[in-house]
């Protein structure tokens, strides 16, 4: 499979690593300082798809409400931060913050466990049962953060600064981005060890036949279970890089269609890959920039875009790369 | 006579109007290779499945070794030594052959919450999956992906797996069905070999292989079993001639 092969392809690895550390000095030296800003939504968007695709494409769990983890992570660090900035504790004794080294792990940890209350209750459905689920739990904390007013209700938490980074300048915004590129190589790390695990096997066997994995003995739910867990704590991740990015948090983040370019960021870089949707991250991201500028109805081609991908390409960018290059 | 390793009871199976299983009652002995047949849709498959846990019957019990398993789901019965083929083959077309075996060695080895080491240069596991490859016909085979084998590589495979549970009780849904002459011959001369192992319930159309293989059988039509007995018994019983081996004619 890809994902095995991704990371026998260390000096293609290294060269794209070493691009993305030379980034922001390339887009000072040509004057497109806007291409550090987009590259860091290119890997905050990338961890959320990636995460999305653990239990998307090698679960086959088809979840249509991750964008429910996503916005949990960003509204953790916009909560704290409100808390930190009017020095009152939350729910009266805990404290605000401002420190990233607490706020990632806070934004991992409770979307982590929103994954396993709403995985543990959806999860006892399959199909398109599992899709409508997940999407209405998803939908009822967008209406719930769109009702809370103390944080903003529709308008959204603004974050006046991005979190502390002891001895960082988190105000320079090439500092931002070495630090999310940082936490996406080590996201991406310990995700190719999960794929590649016990776990990994038998979530991929799940994909491919669970009465099979029954009749070996597997008990299904609680595997399931776990990589949804895992896949909310890194959508989780993302949303709170993602906050911190935009200094902003709002609804908006949890909303469906937010759920949906995930989706689509798998699909076009390549379901059940390493990699894939880090790529499709990218093709989205640069899409949806460039045809904005083109034209209003930049959706309208990205859905044919997206069209020609699943017809064409048999498994997203990633696979077309590489038949290109040859391989497989 | 010893406990049965399975004991099922007064077995019912309603799909809507249909009765696919009807007051079942039925024994395997330990060490036992007890043969199944009964025409097509006599409902051979969906006891399997029940006895799997894979369907809910509507009535009746089933033990394993005296224990029930009614309320227990089909992945603590294998835990029990419980283990089946598929009639319709079943497996990952998207692993290897030794991926397949490797996977069922794993599952038997304890729970799969290890997330850091790589699965497939887990030489233990990959080590005692090709033990139960030795001395088949998939043995050169074992880095083919599933999807490129032939029908009764498939079928082979389907008995490695469920070997590689290490059960106590095989049901086996038609395992020679598709195969030809020479494979078939095979798979019964691999069956005998386990005979010392494992009991067996066999579902099989293949007379020759039945007869060849097991010690009792019991015939099922539309859901009841109409005889149960050895195997000279079976081929005597005037009821079996009419209602299965087809020589009903001779009798009127
Ligand atoms: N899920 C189901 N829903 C409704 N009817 C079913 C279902 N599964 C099986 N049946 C019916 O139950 C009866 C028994 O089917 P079953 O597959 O168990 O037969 P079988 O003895 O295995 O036949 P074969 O020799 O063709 O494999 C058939 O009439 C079949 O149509
Ligand atoms: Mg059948």
């Amino acid at each position: 499979m890809n994902s095995e092969n991704s990371f026998k392809r260390p000096a293609l690895l290294a060269a794209v690593l070493i691009v993305m550390i030379a980034l922001p000095l390339i887009a000072d030296a040509t004057g497109y300082s806007a291409l550090t800003s987009l590259a860091t939504r290119i890997l905050i968007y990338g961890i959320a798809a990636a995460s999305l695709n653990l239990v998307l494409g090698y679960g086959g769990l088809v979840s249509f409400g991750h964008a429910a983890f996503f916005g949990i992570g960003g509204y953790v660090v916009g909560i704290l931060y409100q808390h930190y900035s009017l020095e009152e504790p939350l729910f009266g004794f805990i404290p605000g913050t401002n420190q990233m080294l607490i706020t990632l792990p806070v934004a991992i940890l409770i979307s982590g466990l929103a994954a396993a209350a709403i995985g543990a209750l959806s999860l006892r459905t399959g199909g398109v049962q599992f899709i409508m689920i997940t999407l209405a739990f998803a939908q009822m904390l967008f209406f719930l953060f769109v009702s809370l007013k103390t944080y903003g209700g529709d308008d959204g938490l603004i974050i006046r600064r991005t979190n502390e980074l002891p001895g960082l300048n988190m105000r320079d915004k090439q500092t931002v981005y070495y630090v999310c590129l940082f936490i996406t190589a080590v996201f991406f790390a310990l995700l190719w060890r999960i794929v590649n695990s016990r776990f990994g096997n038998v979530l991929v066997g799940l994909r491919q036949s669970e009465k099979r994995m029954a009749a070996i003995g597997l008990p299904a739910y609680r595997y399931r279970l776990m990589a949804f867990i895992i896949s909310g704590m890194g959508c989780g991740l993302a949303g709170a890089l993602m906050a911190n990015f935009l200094r902003f948090a709002s609804p908006d983040m949890m909303h469906w269609t937010k759920s949906g370019e995930l989706m689509v960021m798998v699909i076009l870089g390549g379901v059940g890959t390493l990699f894939g949707p880090l790529i499709g991250a990218a093709v989205f991201i640069v899409l949806e920039t460039t045809l904005a500028a083109w034209t209003e109805n930049w959706q309208l081609a990205l859905g044919f875009i997206l069209l020609f991908v699943v017809l064409y390409t048999h498994g997203g960018v990633q696979a077309l790369v590489s038949r290109l290059m040859g391989k497989r | 006579m010893a406990q049965p390793i399975l004991n099922v009871r007064g077995l019912v199976k309603r799909f809507g109007g249909l009765l696919a299983t009807d007051h079942v009652d039925l024994t395997v002995q330990p060490g036992e290779i007890h043969a199944l047949i009964g025409p097509n849709g006599a409902g051979k498959t969906t006891l399997i499945s029940q006895l799997m846990g894979e369907l809910k019957p509507n009535e009746g019990t089933v033990e394993l070794a005296g224990q029930s398993l009614d309320a227990l789901p089909t992945a603590r019965r294998v835990g029990l030594g419980l283990a089946r083929t598929f009639q319709i083959t079943c497996l990952l077309p998207d692993y290897t052959v030794l991926d397949n075996i490797a996977l069922a060695v794993q599952v038997r080895q304890g729970h799969s919450f290890r997330f850091w080491k790589n699965v497939r240069s887990d030489r233990s596991l990959r080590d005692e999956a090709s033990t139960f490859l030795t001395g088949t016909g998939l043995e050169p085979r074992e880095n083919e992906l599933v999807a490129n084998l032939s029908h009764g590589e498939q079928k082979q495979l389907e008995l490695a797996i469920a070997l590689a549970t290490q059960p106590r009780l095989l049901l086996l849904d038609e395992p020679m069905a598709g195969l030809g002459h020479a494979e078939s011959q095979q798979m019964i001369k691999t069956l005998r070999g386990l005979k010392n192992q494992v009991s067996m319930l066999l579902v099989e159309h293949d007379m020759d292989a039945v007869f060849a293989l097991a010690d009792r059988i019991s015939v099922l039509v539309y859901g009841r079993v109409i005889a149960s007995g050895s195997v000279d018994e079976i081929r005597q019983n005037p009821e079996v001639r009419t209602a299965y081996l087809g020589e009903g004619d001779e009798l009127c």
